[in-house]
């Protein structure tokens, strides 16, 4: 099973490790009371997605005491596991959970519950779909037996049986389209689903009181299956955005949801971070992030504050120094003030701008809307003016109004309600094989217009993690005793070096980590350190863009290690893909301008912008929006209005939450290819959705005139209309039977989790 | 056209009964994970712990 090569996530386990303590906390506050000391709670771990991993997951919960099921839906990406409060008189520890699962190499995160409200209308969708396909198929059969010819008392039965089919049919199966087409009618507009319930209205009145009075024909085959096909339309549709949703609101991060208040008494509490107010003291381990805007009391460490305004380098603070929410705790725990209660916290803020730079988005209207506001006008004029044809011709009441029903009922949106959402379905479904989750279809439609891609620099163009770029230079001696110091650490230059250097020997003596300098060794050779070149040399020298290290024996330097961020895999290519395909590209960063212009020049992105604030992110995205529609990829906090601001936006899985909130797709694989491969599918959909709209158009132009003219009988309108329905399915299958350019083996090589299920 | 007095119906009780059997199915959340499904049938473990 080589399939398991779960890029995302290995790296998190030791992620989790400084927060053990509050994620144990948090999970028993968000599990789920199921009565008789059982509990339940439900994890989303993005990274499974074969049998193996199912088997590997649920066996490493199995194996617990205290878990009594656990059962993985690999469609949704979650676990959601059934575990007792206490066993033998001792309290259960959920954290436990998330350990065996992150020991397996998978990601976890908490799932956050409050979208569920979709799916209760996904059912009634399913459930009216079954109703009218099980009247339709039985309404056929009916039919099938009129057609090839019974005579008067029977076909009067079988009528009379299908309309007692029909009926409640039609009632519970259409009230979606009744409800709808009600609601436009009363704002005084009408949509796709007026010409529906006028039509499944009329052909069934129609047919009952032909069927009174003995006549030949009856629709209540064609009303019945128009329904049916629509349903599936609409279900296909609600599915697809209900998938995506869940799976991107399954990644909220595990923290902040709360952090430790101390107390004037000393005592301390874990208390959830709507409740935290300003004045309040607040203990910040190391590995935690900061939940609120504040003050540091006491305490020394280094920040990285990447998600918060794209600086790569961490920065040190110490007591005095404001810190603001959502950035990361290195190295020191730190005991902080609160300075101002979420709701007014600079994430506050950043949600002030998201709501400002709205506006683009929400004048989009989707294809499927567009289509609509001329089709269905054309439809009501046109039978209308074969109602006033036929009047005028033959003066016959009846026979017009048959035959003005038989057009509408022909030229019903059957094939058009199908065009756009399985295209969108599909192509969704390949874009999740590939990585790549999308909210919405219109997202798709949006994707597929764009002429321009802006990235942002850190944790998108770039992996967010710095790598030594100098190991060649370094005496291999002081490279290990650089790593050797360096797995004391959890600072990502520390992690870096770990990562660098082969298997360091262990260093005896005293070692301990100065927060906010380095790491120092006392050993019988002298006095080893690793940090600053003030904190190992005492000496302040020349810095350049990128990050050092210095190795110090006694003050005199040993090495001096360079670092810098990596790019993300495959980032070349994506841009030179991008830039094959006419899309001009930019970066917009709110780092410094020497690491922005290094970046630019080594991808051969030729326009970038530095050191902006998410102000003036925004502001760049709208200024393109002038001559451009824009891409935004994005990661951080900083980029979540800009995210919003743009035509379309992307983040990458590990994006801060509000960024990934804000994003209209999200992927979850490292490659950059991720981007191009959804441009290409989204431009491909779009394309089949216009084959289908003309599919459907060109069904209109043979079968209207069919119509008009009175020759349109049920037998008629039945296979017409399946026909074309037929044909925009096949159609849009035929995205699904390309092999996906972002196929797994264009990841970049991680050790694969051992299966332990499998394989025995 | 006697015969039909019992087919019709024997027809569309066989079919409701198809309909019933697919709602009960949807309700007891077995169309909730597919693709999990799809996977599933090839493990050949009993469900309980691997010891």
């Amino acid at each position: 099973m080589s399939c398991c090569a779960a890029t995302i996530g290995i790296a998190s386990v030791e992620d989790g490790a400084g927060q053990r303590q509050t994620a144990s906390e948090e999970l028993w506050l968000a599990s789920r009371v199921l009565g008789n000391g059982l509990r339940q709670t439900d994890l989303s771990v993005p990274g499974v997605h074969c049998g193996a991993c199912i088997t590997t997951i649920e066996s490493a919960l199995r194996v617990r005491p205290e878990i009594e099921r656990a059962r993985v839906n690999l469609s949704s990406r979650r676990v959601s596991i059934v575990w007792k409060e206490e066993v033998d008189g001792r309290r259960s520890d959920p954290g436990a959970f998330v350990r065996a699962i992150g020991e397996r190499g998978y990601e976890t995160h908490l799932f956050t519950p409050g979208e569920e409200e979709g799916d209760a209308v996904l059912k009634q969708l399913i459930r009216a779909c079954a109703v009218s396909g099980f009247a339709a198929a039985n309404i056929m059969l009916l039919s099938a037996s009129v057609w090839s010819g019974a005579d008067a008392a029977t076909r009067d039965l079988f009528h009379w049986i299908s309309a007692l089919i029909a009926g409640p049919a039609l009632i519970y199966a259409g009230r979606f389209f009744y409800q709808s087409a009600w609601n436009a009618l009363r704002h005084g507009r009408t949509n796709m689903d007026v010409p529906i319930a006028l039509a499944v209205t009329l052909s069934y009145g129609m047919s009952l009181y032909e069927t009174i009075g003995h006549g030949e024909h009856a629709w209540f085959d064609a009303s019945v299956t128009l329904l049916f096909f629509l349903l599936t339309g609409r279900t296909l549709d609600h599915m697809m955005r209900g998938r995506a949703r869940s799976a991107i609101s399954g990644l909220a991060r595990l923290s902040p949801r709360g952090a430790t208040v101390v107390h004037p008494d000393g005592s301390r509490e874990y208390r959830a971070i709507e409740e935290i107010k300003a004045g309040e003291q607040l203990m910040i381990a190391a590995g935690e992030r900061i939940p609120v805007d504040g003050r540091v009391l006491s305490g020394a460490s280094d920040l990285d504050r990447s998600v918060v305004n794209g600086e790569s380098a961490p920065a040190p603070v110490a007591a005095g120094d404001g810190v603001q929410a959502g950035t990361l705790n290195l190295t020191g725990p730190l005991l902080l003030e609160a300075t101002a209660s979420a709701r007014h916290s600079f994430l506050a803020e950043i949600m002030g701008l998201m709501e400002a730079a709205e506006g683009g988005r929400a004048r989009y209207r989707r294809i499927a809307d567009r289509a609509a506001s001329y089709y269905s006008p054309a439809v009501h004029l046109l039978a209308l003016l074969t109602f006033i044809g036929w009047m005028l011709v033959e003066g016959d009441v009846r026979h017009a109004m048959l035959i003005a029903v038989a057009v509408l009922i022909i030229t019903c949106p059957c094939a058009l309600g199908l065009a756009v959402p399985v295209v969108q379905v599909v192509a969704a479904g390949r874009l999740f094989q590939g990585g790549v989750m999308v909210k919405d279809g219109s997202a798709m439609e949006r994707l597929a217009e764009i002429d321009m891609v802006l990235f942002d620099k850190t944790g998108t163009l770039t992996v967010g993690e710095p790598r030594l770029v100098n190991a060649h230079e370094i005496a291999p001696r002081a490279l290990a005793i650089a790593a050797a110091l360096a797995a004391h650490s959890r600072h990502p230059i520390a992690l870096a070096l770990q990562k660098a250097s082969a298997a360091a020997p262990p260093l005896a003596g005293d070692i301990r980590e100065i927060p906010g300098a380095g790491i120092e060794a006392r050993t019988k050779d002298g006095v080893y350190r690793l940090g600053s070149r003030v904190f190992a040399c005492g000496a302040d020298g020349a810095t350049n863009g990128q990050s050092e290290a210095i190795l110090s024996l006694d003050g005199r330097e040993l090495a001096c290690l360079r670092f810098e961020d990596r790019l993300r895999p495959a980032a070349r290519e994506s841009i030179k893909a991008l830039h094959s395909r006419g899309l001009e590209t930019a970066i917009l960063s709110g780092d410094r301008h020497p690491v922005v212009a290094e970046i630019g020049r080594r991808l051969g992105i030729g326009t970038w912008r530095a050191e902006l604030s998410p102000r003036g992110k925004v502001e760049a995205c709208t200024a393109a929006a002038g001559s451009h529609r824009a891409l935004m990829v994005g990661d951080g906090i900083n980029d979540a209005p800009a995210l919003r601001a743009a035509h379309v936006s992307m983040a990458p899985a590990t994006a801060a939450d509000v960024g990934r909130q804000a994003a209209d797709f999200v992927f979850m694989h490292q490659p950059l290819t991720a981007v191009p491969f959804a441009i290409e599918t989204s431009r491909r959909a779009g394309r089949l959705i216009r084959q289908n709209f003309a599919l459907a158009i060109g069904y209109n132009l043979i079968a209207v005139p069919i119509a008009i003219l009175g020759y349109a009988t049920p037998l008629v309108a039945a296979v017409a209309m399946s026909t074309s329905s037929l044909i925009v399915v096949t159609n849009a299958l035929r995205l699904a039977s390309t092999a996906s350019t972002n196929a797994f083996d264009r990841m970049e090589p991680v050790a694969c989790p051992r299966p332990l299920g499998i394989g025995r | 056209m006697n015969t039909l007095v019992y087919l019709i119906p024997i027809a569309l009780v066989l079919g409701g009964l198809g309909l019933a059997a697919f709602l009960w199915a949807l309700k007891s959340g077995q169309y909730e994970d597919l693709d999990g499904a799809s996977w599933r049938v090839l493990d050949d473990g009993d469900g309980r712990p691997h010891a």
